[in-house]
Formats: structure tokens, C-alpha cells, sequence
């Protein structure tokens, strides 16, 4: 299915409270060669037709206007993607279709 | 006088502010989000709590609900409109006051009775203050960091729609102390802490008198109860 990726960042400018912790956290856990994590959001977005210029610029507007609150946020991309969903269902498939029954579908990874 | 207070899902001090509408002298209006009818009220109140458990963003979905696009009209119109808390949110989100909320800066939620500095008295929602009025209501909230461009802060500064101001401890991290403000009108004020938690003595925050006889709370109600029955 024609899926849209949007991702969503607090603006680089604003203390992000919530990397903050993840970032202390590390730091706790001696992963000393971090050093910051900001987190954002990230949106799959599934439409039926094929991804027209129509549908590009109304997921635009989307992104702009509801998924991201330009006060506080920032549209950092817009991308035109298979979901994570797909890439496991895909990794599942490759790994029966090969009866490798060891293998786990990195149902997390995208890149 | 009629006062209308907008129940959406996950609102939790919508039956608080009905209270305190009705120790205010006025009857309070139970309304639904999911509706178009505002039921010909004279005010709304947007209540606290945790709308669609925060997802999106705080008051993000709340702002799209069915009868948000009559109180945006309404509140145009001039009626006066409170959001407290997630109504604040709410509001900043359904673009009717400006700035946002976002996580407090120390990541932790926090509740506490906080003094408040009333900064102006002539909206629709604090007439019964004195200028410079110190009063005490409950804080309760995770994301309650007032942000806004330099731009926006100046401009709210310089109309006077800085309403109140955290008065001895910042709770949140809110810029230039900021708890509440009001649109170019007047008519339509938002603010972090919960009034409607202090109307009712023996249910109030500590005073120096008396254990929980706080009910600095009251003159929000008291005041558009008093604006309606002048314009009358």
C-alpha cells in the first residue's frame, strides 16, 4: 500500500524534556559517545491511490496543520516510503520463502 | 446566566467547573463534543484534563472535535470563553490564543497550590480582581511550558493580554513566567492552573487562616457571571 512518511521534530531551538531523559539515561548506562538525543515523531500514512501531486500536496497541508503545531514543531521530511509494517510482512515472507526458520524479521528497522 | 462546559473524551474537570459555575451564581450547561449545538449559552469553559490521553499533542485532537468549529465562531463573536489547563491547550491549538504548551522543563509532572500575579482585570474573566492581585489556585499539568516567538511574547506584553504570571516559583519553565493570557478582546483567556479546584472553602488550597479555605478561584466565575448581567 502507497504509504507517506512524515517526520516531525520539536524545534531545534526548544528544550526537548523528553530527550533530555533518554540522553541522561545513556549517559547513566555509560554510553559516553553520546552525547544528546532529541526525540520526534514519526507518521505512516497509507492512501489507496497512487501518490499524485494531488495527494502530495493535501498530505503537505496535513503535516503542516495537524500533525505538527508549527509553535512548537517542525516538519523536517516528508518521504515516500513502504511502512514498517510492509518491511517486516516482506522480511517474514523472504524468510519462509528461504525455510530459514532462524531468521527474525527486523520488524523495527527501516534503513 | 448560562455557562457552558464542553465534556470531551478524557476531560476530567468538566463536573469541577460545572461546581464552579453554579457556587458562582450562574447554571452551568453540560455540553458534548461530539455536538454542533452550543444550547444558546452566555460563556464556555473549556475544562482540564487529559483529552484523547495527550496523543498528537496536547488538546490537538480535542481542537478538531465537531463543536469546536462553533465555539472558534462563537469566541469570535465576542463570547467569552475559559480553557483551563487542557482547555488551554485546546485553545492555543484551535488557534484562538496564541503561543503553545509544551512538556515542562524539568520533565515532571507537578502539582502544587500556586500564587498567581492577576496582570490585567478587564478581561471578560478577571474583572473581579484587583490589578497586581496575588491569589492562590491549584497547578496540576505535565506539559505546561508556555512557549511563543520573541515577536509574540513582546506583542502579548505590550497589549496587556499577559494575564497571569507565576508569582515566587516558575512550575514549568513557562517563558517570561507566563500563566495565562487572553486574545486582542478579552474575551477568551486561557491558563494553566485550575481555578474551578478553588471556589469552595474546605475543598481549596491552604490560606493562612484555615486549612483548604482557598477559594481565590471564585472571581474567575464571579466575573463573567457580573460582565453578562452589566451587558444585559
Amino acid at each position: 500500500m502507497p504509504t507517506i512518511v512524515v517526520d516531525v521534530m520539536p524545534k531545534a531551538e526548544l528544550l526537548d524534556p523528553q530527550g533530555k531523559a533518554v540522553a541522561g539515561a545513556l549517559s547513566r548506562t555509560g554510553h559516553s559517545a553520546v552525547s544528546g538525543v532529541r526525540v520526534g515523531k514519526r507518521f505512516e500514512i497509507t492512501v489507496d491511490g497512487p501518490i499524485d501531486d494531488a495527494v502530495k500536496s493535501e498530505v503537505r497541508e496535513i503535516a503542516e496543520h495537524v500533525l505538527s503545531n508549527s509553535v512548537i514543531e517542525d516538519v523536517v521530511g516528508i518521504h515516500y516510503l513502504e511502512s514498517n509494517a510492509e518491511l517486516a510482512e516482506e522480511a517474514t515472507h523472504a524468510a519462509s520463502e528461504h525455510g530459514d526458520e532462524g531468521y527474525v524479521a527486523p520488524a523495527g528497522e527501516t534503513h | 446566566m448560562r455557562i457552558g462546559v464542553i465534556t470531551f473524551p478524557g476531560s476530567l474537570d468538566d463536573r469541577d467547573a460545572q461546581r464552579a459555575v453554579r457556587l458562582a451564581g450562574a447554571e452551568p450547561v453540560a455540553l458534548w463534543h461530539g455536538s454542533h449545538d452550543l444550547e444558546g449559552v452566555d460563556a464556555l469553559i473549556l475544562p482540564g484534563g487529559f483529552s484523547y490521553g495527550d496523543y498528537l499533542r496536547c488538546g490537538a485532537i480535542a481542537s478538531l472535535s465537531p463543536i469546536m468549529t462553533e465555539v472558534v465562531d462563537a469566541a469570535n463573536r465576542g463570547l467569552p470563553v475559559l480553557g483551563i489547563c487542557n482547555g488551554f491547550q485546546m485553545l492555543t491549538e484551535a488557534h484562538l490564543l496564541e503561543g503553545g504548551l509544551i512538556r515542562n522543563d524539568h520533565g515532571s509532572f507537578i502539582c502544587r497550590d500556586q500564587v498567581l500575579r492577576v496582570e490585567n482585570t478587564s478581561t471578560d474573566w478577571t474583572s473581579e480582581f484587583e490589578a497586581g492581585q496575588q491569589i492562590t489556585i491549584p497547578l496540576k499539568n505535565g506539559e505546561g511550558g508556555f512557549i511563543a516567538s520573541e515577536e509574540t511574547l513582546d506583542r502579548l506584553e505590550g497589549e496587556g493580554r499577559v494575564v497571569f504570571r507565576y508569582v515566587d516559583v516558575n512550575p514549568n519553565g513557562s517563558l517570561r513566567d507566563i500563566a495565562g493570557i487572553s486574545s486582542e478582546r478579552g474575551n477568551v483567556v486561557g491558563l494553566m492552573p485550575h481555578p474551578e479546584h478553588a471556589v469552595e472553602p474546605g475543598f481549596g488550597p491552604d490560606t493562612a487562616v484555615a486549612m483548604r479555605s482557598g477559594v481565590d478561584g471564585l472571581g474567575f466565575f464571579t466575573s463573567v457571571v457580573r460582565r453578562t448581567l452589566v451587558e444585559a
